[in-house]
């Protein structure tokens, strides 16, 4: 059991230049799973991953973990859309997560060279990052975060813009992670891959979460109007 | 033969003869540059990615500031430095005006801007690249800055090499606080400024052609040894 959740979120929102990105949101996130985010485009999707991870400032509400701040920025991880690599070699980007939690280059490198095969860059791990391909680097970027061994993982759209073979490798890691207890929270456009991975589902409408519910009864029958007219693939505001 | 004929073929005398004067003179040049370069980067460049990092009341106003720096007349650096290092002078007692040491300190003076103006400009670019990752990973202030400046490095050598080609090549300050002293103080642009000025234009000529090869080696020697140019690398 996490030390890290449950999180609770009180009153959350999050402006920019007058703008609410996201919120009011009141939610709990406990226990084990993986919950994906779905909503249209500009519906708050990446604000509300960024906020319960703490990269984006709250203007209004509060955020408290069953653990202090501190330890539980350390427990969790966040992947980005956009991978973004150090520049460094592949087995350089793996080592980098676990030097930042204290261990010394000699502890690090057998986790490191562990992930890297795990990941089948074993090949390229003294190449640079840089000159990955997108799913490669998607593949490095989800080890890199999964490597200091998160209790909470937060994934922005990870497989936008790859291809099925480099899709499928990612989700074998994701559920291979949630296996062993990791909480993940992901957000996606893709309806197929939120059939297959969702325990629950966040659906985003409007920087509000609309509906929060289990993953089978959300894909059986939506309980509002606005989450049925999105699987159906209707445009709404 | 044509004075830049004659400079050439000074250049090629004093070279292949090593001239133990020259070669004194570029020892001496060498060694003012590379020191004060040595510490210009070691004040610039953390600066450069403190500037970059950190958020604080008046940042705008200081990178401004430091670009404006970039152009400070060496004259006047030389200068400030001469009143400081004079007998009178607050730091007079240290005895440093007319040394090697005292045309050190102008010339960090001059090349502590200038690096870490253009380390600035390449580290704010790499911040923007890594800010939200660096975040995420809950890096201290000072892994950030250290992870910039590793990441950063061929960018950061670039700067460092703009600052010893404006040391290498100046003249000004370190006349002012050297005194172009004989077997003391004199470097290459002060032995060139006192031949010009004696009217022996081929011999100034042939330092100058002197001067401008050991810039142009000292950077492909760190450039080749850092192997900037080699592919897949950084």
């Amino acid at each position: 059991m996490s030390v890290l959740l449950p999180l609770e979120v009180r009153g959350a929102m999050v402006r920019h230049r007058g703008k609410v990105l996201i919120g009011p949101v009141d939610l709990t996130l406990a226990g084990d799973g993986l919950s994906i985010v779905i909503g249209p485009n500009g519906a708050g999707k990446t604000s509300l991953l960024k906020m319960l991870h703490g990269i984006q400032r709250l203007s209004r509400g509060e955020l408290s973990w069953a653990c202090g701040l501190e330890e539980a920025r350390r427990r969790q991880a966040f992947v980005f859309q956009t991978p973004v690599m150090l520049r460094r070699t592949v087995l350089e980007n793996l080592i980098y997560p676990l030097r930042i939690a204290g261990m010394t280059r000699a502890q690090a490198r057998p986790p490191a060279h562990d992930w890297c095969a795990r990941i089948g860059l074993e090949a390229a791990a003294t190449r640079p990052a840089t000159m990955l391909s997108g799913g490669e680097r998607q593949k490095l970027a989800l080890a890199r975060a999964l490597i200091a061994g998160p209790d909470l993982l937060f994934l922005d759209e990870p497989c936008a813009s790859l291809d099925g073979r480099a899709t499928r490798e990612i989700e074998a890691i994701l559920l291979a992670a949630a296996a062993k207890g990791t909480r993940i929270v992901m957000s996606t456009h893709d309806m197929g891959q939120a059939r297959r991975l969702a325990d629950e589902v966040l659906f985003i409408l409007n920087g509000q979460v609309h509906e929060r519910v289990g993953a089978e009864g959300f894909f059986a029958g939506p309980g509002t109007a606005e989450a049925r007219a999105f699987l159906k693939g209707d445009i709404i505001d | 033969m044509s004075e830049i004929g004659e400079g050439f073929l000074h250049a090629f005398r004093l070279i292949v003869g090593l001239d133990p004067e020259l070669v004194e003179i570029a020892l001496r040049s060498l060694f003012v540059t590379l020191t004060a370069l040595l510490i210009a980067s070691v004040i610039a460049l953390p600066m450069a990615a403190l500037l970059a990092v950190r958020r604080f009341p008046f940042r705008r106003v200081t990178i401004a500031t430091l670009n404006a720096l970039m152009g400070l007349p060496p004259v006047v650096v030389g200068l400030l430095v001469y009143i400081l290092l004079s007998r009178g002078g607050p730091l007079g007692v240290l005895g440093l005006l007319f040394t090697p040491a005292g045309m050190i300190i102008a010339q960090v003076i001059i090349i502590v801007p200038l690096v870490a103006s253009i380390a600035h400009q390449s580290l704010r670019d790499l911040w923007a690249e890594y800010h939200d990752l660096l975040i995420s990973m809950n890096t201290t202030q000072g892994q950030r800055i250290a992870t910039l400046l590793w990441d950063g490095r061929r960018a950061l050598l670039t700067a460092s090499l703009a600052g010893f080609g404006r040391g290498i090549g100046e003249v000004g300050a370190i006349m002012i606080v050297g005194g172009n002293i004989d077997h003391v103080t004199r470097v290459l642009t002060t032995a060139i400024a006192l031949e010009t000025g004696k009217g022996n234009l081929a011999l100034a000529l042939g330092l100058g052609f002197v001067l401008i090869a050991l810039a142009i080696s000292v950077n492909l020697a760190i450039h080749w040894l850092s192997r900037t140019e080699r592919g897949g690398r950084w």
